[in-house]
């Protein structure tokens, strides 16, 4: 009996071939002179390169984009790797900068019940706002597309990371904090070597919901302020109506996501401890 | 009259009641601990031992009274005052060593890494842990972690242990085996240890004196009960001296009888209870017989 991962991956690849097989021949090319109307004829076929393009198709482009993925022949016409470099580059700025905001806020309002009251209103207040509804007023003050993308990423990671750094914190055992008491430790000893190891897992776990939605929202917010990254690529695509090249770099959106999630993941292990 | 090492005085602690009045848990409680003395408090639960205890450590505040220690009063914890929590409190990201190297700088910041790191092996050592050095604590069973946790607060060498039912969670076999791990351990070091318990053999094998609680509300300290048994102590020899008996008895008849209506002395410090008085000691052929001067000896000693 092979082990569970083999068979799991033997299953994995049956289903894949099963949905590429169903997707290729779902997406044959009509026959060809016979099928085509007058109007079709008149149209030069377009019918025909409007179609979902078939895997084949999309395998053949995939390898040619990723076997030279930094090209760069002007505004337009850049690689794949390049494109989502901007987007990686944009997200990681934005992310670290909620992070040197949320985690120090988060740790006061997770240790005094005081500042937690206070600056809780705002919190619910500003949370549920749709991060991209703050680009206007973004690109007004900030006079840049780039930054504003930058400003956006910011906003939306800065809440899960926050709340879970202040739930962490406040939830810290007791016992473990009297254990700094009752052996002297100073509020920042205490604060570095009790308080952060403990709350550790929690906080982590709220900067992976925040790379995930970072990840999510760079899409979309570039697709708004265009130029470069992943978000304007697709919707670029999508004009020059390149369908093969949309369904491409929404499998790569995918890759790179997941392997965003994979690092906070593995990072997550590292902290991770068992009472 | 002499200050002693610990004083108490006037203790009480006060909670409302949740109906707009107020719940007194204990009240004017008084005591003395000496230098090198080993007591244990002994009382039905919910009577305010923990409190106290806390009290003792800085932990919690008292609502009236306070407590003095080598003449200063104590206000917050401190190091001096080491405590082992029932339920061990061990970092558990830490490994074992980690725990007690972790307490050992924080006692000692100037000291060397390798002298810290010995000097905490010395002690997990004498638990018997030195082959889990490594181990986290969720690696350990409950009986090795409350030895960890026992070497840690012996590590600090603190002038007051304090020892909140340390074995309460254990199951009897690995209770009796870090008794004896006590009883060693206190013979190296003789520190002040101040200590809860609800077994009264643990309390007769460990205690000089044995403090008895009254119930709450309004809980005291009625009486304090002289262990008039030797060191060193044995477990497995123990009960076959006629004072261990005379003592278990009388603590019994406490907790059974008298733990509801007890009080202490009209000045309320606890009345002082000798159930053993006279009654003869098995000693070795060398030793006096004497039980009076097996005590004067190590009051001296101490
Ligand atoms: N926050 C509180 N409010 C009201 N009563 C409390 C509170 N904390 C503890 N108590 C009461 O104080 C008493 C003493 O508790 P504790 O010191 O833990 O007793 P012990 O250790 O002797 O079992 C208990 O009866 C408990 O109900
Ligand atoms: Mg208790």
């Amino acid at each position: 009996m092979a082990s569970l991962n083999v068979r799991a991956a033997l299953l994995s690849v049956s289903f894949l071939v099963l949905a590429l097989g169903l997707w290729e021949m779902a997406t044959q090319p009509p026959e060809a002179d016979a099928a085509m109307t007058e109007y079709e004829r008149l149209m030069g076929g377009a019918d025909q390169e409007s179609r979902v393009p078939p895997p084949s198709e999309v395998i053949k482009l995939a390898w040619a984009e990723l076997s030279n993925p930094f090209y760069d022949a002007g505004a337009n016409d850049k690689g794949i790797g390049i494109q989502l470099a901007y987007s990686v580059y944009r997200v990681l700025t934005g992310y670290l900068a909620a992070m040197a905001v949320a985690l120090p806020i988060g740790f006061l309002i997770g240790m005094s019940p005081l500042m937690y009251k206070a600056l809780n209103p705002y919190i619910q207040v500003l949370r549920p706002i749709s991060p991209l509804a703050w680009m206007p007023l973004a690109l007004f003050i900030i006079q840049d597309s780039d930054a504003s993308a930058i400003f956006v990423i910011f906003i939306c990671s800065i809440w899960p990371m926050l709340l879970n750094t202040a739930f962490g914190v406040a939830n810290v055992r007791e016992d473990w904090v009297n254990v700094a008491r009752t052996h002297e430790l100073s509020p920042v000893k205490t604060a570095l070597t009790v308080i952060l190891p403990a709350a550790a897992p929690t906080i982590l776990t709220g900067m992976r919901i925040s790379i995930g939605i970072a990840w999510l929202v760079i899409v979309a917010a570039e697709m708004l302020v265009g130029g470069t990254g992943i978000g304007y690529y697709v919707w670029n695509e999508w004009n020059n109506l390149d369908l093969a090249s949309v369904i491409f770099s929404i499998l790569m959106i995918g890759v790179v996501g997941m392997l965003l999630d994979l690092a906070l993941g593995k990072a997550q292990k590292l902290v991770e401890y068992k009472e | 009259m002499t200050k002693s090492f610990l004083e108490v005085d006037g203790l009480s602690k006060v909670y409302p009641d949740g109906l707009g009045g107020e719940l007194t848990v204990f009240e004017d409680i008084r005591f003395a601990l000496e230098k090198g003395e080993f007591v244990c408090i002994v009382g039905h639960s919910g009577c305010g031992k923990s409190t106290i205890l806390n009290v003792l450590a800085g932990l919690d505040e008292a609502s009236a009274g306070n407590v003095v220690m080598n003449g200063k009063e104590v206000k917050g914890p401190g190091l001096e005052r080491g405590v082992v929590f029932q339920n061990y409190s061990l970092l558990p990201w830490k490994t074992a060593l980690n725990n007690i190297v972790f307490a050992v700088q924080a006692r000692w910041p100037k000291w060397s890494k390798e002298k810290v790191k010995e000097h905490s092996e010395r002690y997990l050592k004498m638990v018997g842990l030195d082959h889990a050095l490594n181990r986290k604590p969720s690696q350990l069973s409950g009986g090795m972690r409350q030895r960890v946790s026992i070497a840690r607060a012996f590590a600090t060498q603190p002038e007051l242990l304090l020892l909140d039912e340390p074995f309460g969670a254990l199951d009897a076999l690995t209770r009796g085996v870090i008794q004896d791990e006590l009883v060693k351990i206190w013979e190296e070091t003789r520190q002040t240890v101040f200590m809860i318990t609800h077994d009264v053999d643990e309390a007769i094998l460990l205690s000089d004196r044995i403090f008895l609680m009254s119930n709450g509300p309004n809980a005291r300290i009625a009486e304090s009960v002289k262990v008039d048994i030797p060191h060193p102590r044995a477990r497995a020899t123990i009960f076959q001296n006629p004072a261990y008996h005379k003592t278990r008895d009388y603590l019994v008849d406490f907790l059974v009888n008298r733990s509801g209506s007890a009080l202490p002395e009209k000045d309320g410090s606890p009345k002082v209870a000798e159930p053993a008085k006279g009654v003869a000691q098995p000693e070795p052929a060398t030793a006096q017989s004497e039980t009076e001067s097996e005590t004067a000896a190590r009051a001296v000693n101490a």
